[in-house]
């Protein structure tokens, strides 16, 4: 028969690390239904049969967050054989005040006593004998941390699931209130299991409207508890739940007076640390240096380190060890080489205005890429090669008939020298090979070069050989690179939340934070999306309040993060053409509109009816110090990058697919297939084109409205670095980069150089939806499609807002007409002014008495 | 004598105790109040005030809690001597 174990206690009472030793790696990780709750369960290492749930830490009973809620949901409705209170002893009276309300519920409880060995070091004692008397039940010292009496405490529970006899607490109230709870009890006796009469006869002295659903006594009953509750309420001059709770905590604080036995000391060891690290001068500069810290390591170095190895390497040419730098110096060599190869050949057979080759030139240069072959056999290898040479030996014979010299650009620091090319500079440059990674120390291919090997090797056909390394390897590699970094900041968030010091973060940042809705811990998911919004978006799981957690998440990815630099680069060359000294403001500016959409976000939301409500509040226990151990920091970080990495698998894995598909099918000459990649302008016939055709209307009053630029945003969801690489297909330029000046005229071009179509394409691309990555966070991290799709598309819609408004008003103030663009954005600003000004609404059913006087009035 | 004014948790200086009267408010806050630990006639010995101003972190029943200034308002206390 299998056993039904329930794990609950305070948060930081030890609960999750005893939880994993219980259960080793058996857990299972899902959630409770309805909410964002966690749910663990587990089978016990030495006994399959036993099935543990970790409840969510919680310090009461109460109905009012959905962690209480779903607890006692399961508690009453599950009705598990035992109940595993962990209680911490360092901090007796409060945890007990749950235990109390879980020894109602009529089912077995055992007390696990955790941290024992604190309180003795304190130089304090309990008495486990006289606790156990008074709670009814069983109780046990153990050491969650160390191990120590777990194996006792589990044979104690499983005793007590197998005897199956309720708690029996000793601990009564106040005469006049155990008088008043008994009169109810009997009223109830017909409606209620006997096990939960004293439970249920709390809840109608209460007045809990849940319970009183749950259990819907008859109307003498309802009657009777009114009548009680109103006498007590008037005798004792406070509200019935008041004085249940205050009657609790005092029978408790009797309890601990008589059975624990604590010497006066000094200051405990937090409140010396906390005397400096929450101390008012102190406080924030230390605050600063611990964020600069996780910052720096999690982003600047390691991370980055880590993420730029899984990229390149792993999923891109490979690896490199030694001699790396002679290599790079060998390519730097072999680039210089093509380059006067080409200038050459060009010089001799022309090129367009914009510096393309003529297709004889074209010819030229492809021949000369075609290898002698390896196989005497391959007949077809054979004769391209024949071919090639016979172009390249009419190219000689004219080269060296009319001593042709060509003019070739050389940049040496800081200047560009010019050089004149000759035949024999030519073919010193032509005969340059392509260096050989493996030849220059040991080097280790990466993931696409093995796979492209093979692929070729059993013939795979071309446009799926595409699809996989184009499509798939580049789109999830893409997003799997950002793994290492993960598990690097996740590592260092598990161990500030298992120290305690996360609590303190909130504590020091509330003060900001509400004010715009978030709380003092959206302030580190905020930090890290700087970096990248990824782990930015999984960072959030450390705020407990539901609603702060969902806005943090909305908004957090409005910063700028690392991706999206080159984009605000390509912008800032291209507005600046050539001269890079008079927009200097273009980088920091990008910054201060995600800040800036950030607050605004929040106060906007914060008015909406899916954020209102019960003001949020902020009472927070600000848990003991301590080192959390290791296997609890290993096992919260690979829990969090386990769900991404199943999330990368699936959404991430479905839209590179797409993504691909539209970029690399479509009409070419007349019949739908695979596109030619190498024809000219061959993406102009692309599915994609289609699409970003249909669609581009819709941007043209952001002054964008060509296939071209809504192709680059779409691209830019699987990863806004593609921005920068579509804008170069697009343009023709291939991978020149945003440092490159061609590539900023292009761009510049692509707008038909208007400055503000070109910040409001920016402004929309940093603020829209962000990356299928972080897309694939969000969905994880809201649990929830429709709340996904709610913020997706808050962030698009506001994006375009904005870039409307940029647009609009841009071209304005730049001397445009007032035209019906103009009066959309007018109308935009004056409905954003509106929330953002208007006093919070009230959403509640009936008339607010204040809008009732204001008609009045 | 002087008349006794409702004095408030928001009310007390850092570094002195009170002790809990009555709570005001209503609702979950209220509940949550509560179920912290800070119920009538509890002394609350009052630590510090966040860098920023905002909120206050009390000592009560032997374990150290954070609370903002608006919520400690609803929380009437009187001195202890």
């Amino acid at each position: 028969m299998a056993i039904a174990i329930a794990l609950a206690g305070n948060p930081n009472s030890g609960k999750t690390t005893l939880f994993n030793s219980l259960t080793g790696s058996s857990q299972y990780v899902g959630n409770w239904p309805g909410v964002t709750v966690e749910k663990k369960q587990g089978t016990y290492v030495r006994d399959k049969d036993v099935v543990i749930t970790d409840l969510p830490g919680i310090y009461s009973l109460s109905p009012y967050s959905p962690e209480e809620v779903v607890s006692r949901e399961y508690l009453i409705g599950e009705r598990p054989d035992v109940v595993v209170d962990v209680v911490d002893s360092t901090n007796l009276e409060r945890n007990l005040y749950l235990t109390s309300q879980l020894l109602e519920l009529g089912v077995p409880v055992v007390v696990a006593l955790n941290m024992t060995d604190l309180v003795k070091k304190n130089g304090d004692a309990i008495d486990v004998a006289k606790v156990s008397e008074q709670l009814g039940c069983p109780v046990v010292e153990i050491s969650a941390l160390k191990g120590a009496g777990v194996a006792e405490m589990m044979d104690a529970a499983l005793a007590a699931a197998r005897d199956g006899k309720p708690a029996a607490c000793r601990m009564r109230f106040d005469a006049a209130v155990e008088e008043a709870i008994e009169r109810i009890e009997s009223s109830i006796a017909d409606n209620a299991p006997a096990a939960l009469a004293r439970w249920y006869a709390i809840k109608l002295l209460e007045g809990e409207q849940r319970a009183i659903d749950a259990l819907s006594p008859d109307a003498a009953a309802l009657e009777t508890a009114a009548a009680v509750r109103a006498s007590l309420e008037e005798r004792l001059d406070d509200d019935a739940e008041s004085i249940v709770t205050a009657e609790r905590y005092d029978a408790i604080a009797h309890l601990v007076d008589r059975a624990a036995k604590k010497s006066r000391k000094g200051m405990t060891a937090t409140q010396k640390i906390d005397r400096v690290v929450t101390n008012r001068w102190l406080g924030l500069p230390i605050f600063v240096l611990v964020m600069t810290l996780v910052y720096y390591i999690s982003v600047s170095t390691v991370g980055t380190i880590a993420t730029d190895w899984a990229n390149d390497g792993v999923f891109g040419d490979g690896w490199l060890y030694a001699g790396a730098a002679q290599y790079e110096e060998a390519v730097a060599e072999y680039d210089d080489a093509q380059a006067r190869v080409e200038a050459y050949v060009t010089a001799l057979y022309g090129a367009d205005e914009q510096g393309v080759a003529s297709s004889r030139a074209q010819e030229v240069l492809d021949a000369l890429a075609v290898p002698a072959p390896d196989d005497p056999d391959d007949v077809e290898a054979a004769d391209a090669y024949a071919e090639a040479q016979d172009t390249l030996a009419a190219f000689d014979d004219q080269a060296r008939s009319l001593a042709a010299t060509a003019p070739f650009e050389v940049e040496s620091d800081g200047g560009v020298r010019e050089e004149t090319l000759s035949y024999a500079d030519y073919q010193a440059a032509a005969a340059v090979e392509e260096p050989d990674p493996a030849a220059f120390g040991f080097y280790l291919p990466g993931i696409p070069v093995y796979l492209d090997a093979w692929l070729t090797a059993i013939g795979c056909a071309p446009w799926l050989q595409s699809l996989i390394l184009d499509g798939v390897v580049a789109g999830v590699g893409a997003v799997l690179g950002f793994v290492p970094q993960m598990i690097v900041l996740f590592l260092m968030l598990a161990f500030l939340e298992g120290c305690g010091y996360m609590a303190r973060v909130a504590f020091i940042m509330d003060r900001v934070f509400r004010k715009f809705g978030l709380s003092g811990k959206s302030f580190i998911p905020m930090l890290i999306a700087s970096g990248c919004g990824v782990p930015a978006v999984m960072a959030t799981k450390t705020i407990e309040n539901e609603r702060d957690r969902r806005m943090t998440i909305m908004t957090t990815t409005m910063i700028p993060c690392g991706a999206k630099l080159p984009i605000i680069a390509l912008v800032f060359g291209a507005l600046a053409g050539q001269v890079t000294d008079g927009v200097w403001w273009v980088a920091p500016l990008f910054y201060f509109m995600g800040v800036a959409a950030i607050v605004v976000s929040g106060i906007m939301l914060r008015k909406t009816r899916m954020f209102a409500g019960e003001a949020t509040q902020f009472i927070m226990e600000l848990p003991q110090y301590h080192l959390p151990s290791a296997r609890t920091v290993l096992m919260a970080t690979w829990e969090r990058v386990k769900s991404f990495l199943v999330k990368a698998g699936t959404v991430i894995f479905l839209a590179s697919i797409v993504i691909w598909a539209l970029l690399n099918l479509g009409f070419q000459d007349g019949s739908f297939g695979l596109l030619d990649m190498e024809a000219e302008g061959a993406i102009g016939h692309s599915l994609m084109a289609m699409v970003s055709s249909l669609i581009a209307p819709l941007f043209a009053p952001l002054g964008f409205g060509d296939w071209q630029s809504v192709a680059t945003s779409i691209t830019g969801l699987v990863a806004k670095e593609n921005v920068v690489s579509t804008v170069g297909i697009i343009t023709s330029l291939g991978d020149a980069g945003e440092t490159d000046a061609s590539m900023w005229q292009a761009f510049a071009a692509m707008f038909s150089g208007s400055a503000p179509a070109i910040m409001a394409f920016c402004a929309f691309n940093l603020l829209c939806a962000p990356c299928f990555a972080a897309i694939g966070a969000i969905r994880r991290q809201m649990q929830s499609a429709k709340w996904t799709w709610f913020a997706i598309g808050y962030m698009t819609l506001f994006a375009y807002a904005v870039a409307l408004m940029i647009y609009q008003f841009g071209t304005l103030f730049a001397g445009g007409g007032f035209t019906l663009g103009t009066a959309a954005a007018v109308a935009v600003l004056a409905a954003m002014l509106f929330q953002l000004l208007r006093p919070m609404p009230d959403f509640s059913k009936k008339k607010s008495p204040r809008r009732a006087t204001e008609a009045d009035a | 004598m002087q008349q006794k004014q409702a004095l408030t948790l928001r009310d007390v200086a850092v570094g002195s105790s009170a002790r809990v009267v009555k709570l005001t408010g209503e609702g979950a806050v209220k509940r949550h109040v509560m179920d912290m630990g800070i119920t009538k006639g509890v002394e609350i010995y009052v630590r510090k005030v966040a860098p920023l101003g905002d909120p206050i972190e009390v000592s009560v029943r032997g374990y150290e809690l954070s609370l903002r200034k608006s919520e400690a308002e609803n929380v009437l206390v009187e001195a202890v001597s």
